[in-house]
């Protein structure tokens, strides 16, 4: 079984898009439906949140939409039922975003195997360091084709970057600038952090992700890397206009400026 | 062995750790990189122990407590950090860290703080040596202790609230940390406990292990030994524990106690008894004991005491009850608030809610008549006075 994230940036290296969206809302049963409909909206890659009580890296927009979804009764087990059938209609990569506590007491091989057995590629645990993923994560990861997905920032030395580049298979998640997510940073007094990262020939492809919010962002992030993830943008976005495909329509003709 | 240290890593036996996000390691790596060489520096040793002496007004005293000793038959001594400047063991920590923080040039000092002696311990050093200090507390917390909130404003901290999940001092902290990955350069974060990821753990219990060196110098002077038969003290996050047992850890002899707060009792639900209830997991980047869901999700606590109302414990705890070098024991509110008002009547001592957990635990065991008890009575009541003088009204 081939992995789905390696296939796509095989196909494609530049003006990669790819969405985040915390499962369980605004409904408990939007799950499918979200990602039904990013995929026709021309989406390239999505992330799925597993909600968490306490989420050390997020900013209020995806806090509020994880506490909602908690309180709608998310949880990992409701989530991979979600899932069974996912691969009979949806055929972009699916990663899972989440924090390591959750996945702890679910219990790390059986979140593993779960995501192999319903087409998930990848995870991005943003606590989860390294030397504890070599541990627990590494092997199961190999054996079942999953991708770890880590993130570095600007405040990330050269020597780290070379140890994640190592512990990641798929692509770095490259934060924008040392913030937690829907920050307001000016992106462009980072450009000489996301020139360097360009020139470092890591092995991995980059995706610019944190603060991404329109076609100017968007932009920014395809000239320097191979995309942008967009996460708050994309769950305000929905707060306000709803999933209906035409509402999810708009916001990436928005992002691309199709318009 | 005098010292109780965690592994390179940070790590107690299978705890603590370092579990954050990557926006936060360059934070956490250049503490994990300095604050030793720091420490253990001549010239931060000689400043840090004159503001002790000096400024917060150490050594506190061990006081035999007759009264006590003759009800419960044991030698009962009291060692009174509530005697400290602002009321609480807290400070001990707060002016060890900003020192440190000073020689990192880092010109912004944030905190969190539950019941507000921590939020006020670092208002206090920060105004003393001359630091911007913004203090995050939940919202729920600002309403309930407002006298604290105006203290903290007075020494000139901007008081955040917390307006994030249940709005207390586990989103207070998450709130912190939100802001210091924010602010990845010019900004220190005071934890105000043994608690977060390494080295957090094991700087603060280096700067609280003060508690128990005096305490082995006092007793040598009054019993001729420095091995107590015991030392109790409440856990909330286990700062105070953690500085009153650190030199008796290891002596073979020293039976160790610490008081979580049961609440309204470990078989209900609102209970804040971390280790008695909890379940391996991660909170605030440590790898420990914690009140959650069987989802992971972590449960919000409860008990009467503001400082005790955290849902996680301090690795080094974990790891010293797992290997029975600690005996952990859970309070009740109300046998909290009954040992408080017996301490105050039989000694004059009006103790904070927390401390009265420690003090509940004498009704609790059987001594021996030469038995050396040590109780930490780790802060002063003034801050719960519109608790008690609830049960005061109702006693009369
Ligand atoms: C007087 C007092 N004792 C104890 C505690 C609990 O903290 P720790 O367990 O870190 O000593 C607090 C916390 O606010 C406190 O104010």
């Amino acid at each position: 079984m081939k992995n789905r994230i390696t296939q796509l940036f095989k196909r494609k290296d530049k003006e990669i898009l790819s969405i985040y969206f915390t499962a369980g809302y605004p409904n408990l049963d939007n799950t499918t439906t979200i990602l039904t409909h990013l995929e026709q909206a021309g989406v390239d890659l999505v992330e799925i949140g597993i909600p968490y009580s306490d989420p050390l890296a997020d900013g209020p927009t995806i806090q509020k939409s994880g506490q909602i979804a908690l309180d709608n009764g998310m949880t990992l087990q409701i989530l991979f039922e979600q899932l069974k059938n996912i691969r009979e209609t949806v055929q972009i990569p699916i990663v899972l975003m989440g924090y390591l506590n959750p996945i702890l007491q679910y219990g790390v091989n059986n979140f593993l195997q779960q995501c192999a057995v319903l087409g998930v590629d990848g995870i991005i645990v943003p606590d989860l360091p390294m030397e504890y993923y070599k541990q627990h994560f590494e092997e199961a990861c190999h054996t079942l084709n999953i991708s770890n997905i880590m993130l570095i920032s600007n405040e990330t030395s050269q020597e780290r970057i070379r140890q994640i580049d190592q512990c990641t298979t798929g692509f770095i998640y490259m934060v924008s600038s040392n913030s937690i997510t829907g920050a307001n940073k000016d992106l462009n007094t980072q450009t000489d952090y996301y020139s360097r990262i360009q020139q470092n020939k890591l092995n991995n492809p980059t995706l610019i992700g944190f603060n991404i919010h329109n076609n100017d962002t968007y932009k920014l992030s395809c000239q320097y890397s191979s995309g942008a993830i967009i996460g708050s943008a994309f769950v305000k976005h929905i707060t306000a206009n709803g999933i209906a495909q035409n509402s999810i329509n708009n916001f990436t003709n928005q992002i691309k400026n199709n318009n | 062995m005098k010292h109780f240290n965690p592994d390179e890593k940070g790590y107690y036996g299978q705890y603590g750790g370092a579990f954050i996000p990557e926006m936060l390691q360059a934070n956490i790596i250049e503490l994990q990189e300095h604050y030793l060489t720091i420490i253990k520096d001549e010239s931060f040793i000689v400043e840090y122990q004159q503001l002790l002496k000096d400024y917060v007004g150490r050594p506190t005293p061990l006081f035999y407590s007759n009264n006590l000793s003759k009800q419960y038959n044991a030698k009962i001594y009291l060692k009174r950090e509530d005697l400290n400047h602002t009321g609480a063991h807290k400070i001990n920590n707060t002016i060890g860290q900003i020192l440190l923080a000073k020689r990192l040039n880092k010109k912004r000092i944030i905190a969190e703080t539950g019941a507000g002696q921590h939020g006020v311990a670092t208002a206090t050093t920060c105004a003393l040596l001359g630091l911007e200090c913004t203090v995050f507390m939940g919202a729920v917390d600002i309403e309930r202790q407002k006298p604290n909130v105006e203290r903290m404003k007075m020494l000139g901290a901007e008081v955040v609230p917390a307006l994030s999940g249940s709005q207390t001092l586990k989103d207070a902290t998450n709130e912190a940390i939100r802001e210091w990955i924010n602010n990845p350069k010019d900004t220190h974060y005071v934890i105000g406990s043994v608690v977060g990821p390494h080295p957090y753990p094991d700087m603060v219990a280096k700067f609280q292990s003060i508690i128990s060196e005096e305490i082995a110098k006092q007793l040598m002077e009054k019993e001729n030994t420095d091995k107590p038969d015991y030392v109790i003290a409440c856990v909330g996050g286990g700062s105070n524990a953690m500085g009153a047992f650190y030199h008796f850890i290891d002596n073979g002899h020293t039976k160790l106690i610490a008081v979580e707060a049961a609440g309204k009792g470990v078989d209900t639900e609102e209970t804040a008894a971390s280790i008695t209830l909890g379940q391996k997991g991660i909170i605030h980047g440590s790898m420990t004991y914690l009140m959650q869901t069987a989802d992971g999700q972590i449960i919000e606590p409860y008990s009467i005491s503001a400082g005790l109302d955290y849902p996680g414990i301090g690795p080094a705890h974990a790891y010293l009850s797992d290997i029975g070098k600690v005996t952990v024991e859970a309070v009740t509110d109300e046998e909290a608030i009954q040992a408080a008002f017996h301490l105050t009547k039989t000694d004059g001592i009006i103790p904070a809610l927390e401390s009265a957990h420690a003090l509940a635990i004498l009704e609790k065991v059987k001594f021996n008549p030469s038995d050396i008890v040590v109780v930490n009575v780790s802060g002063r009541g003034d801050k719960d006075m519109l608790t008690y003088s609830k049960y005061f009204t109702h006693e009369k």
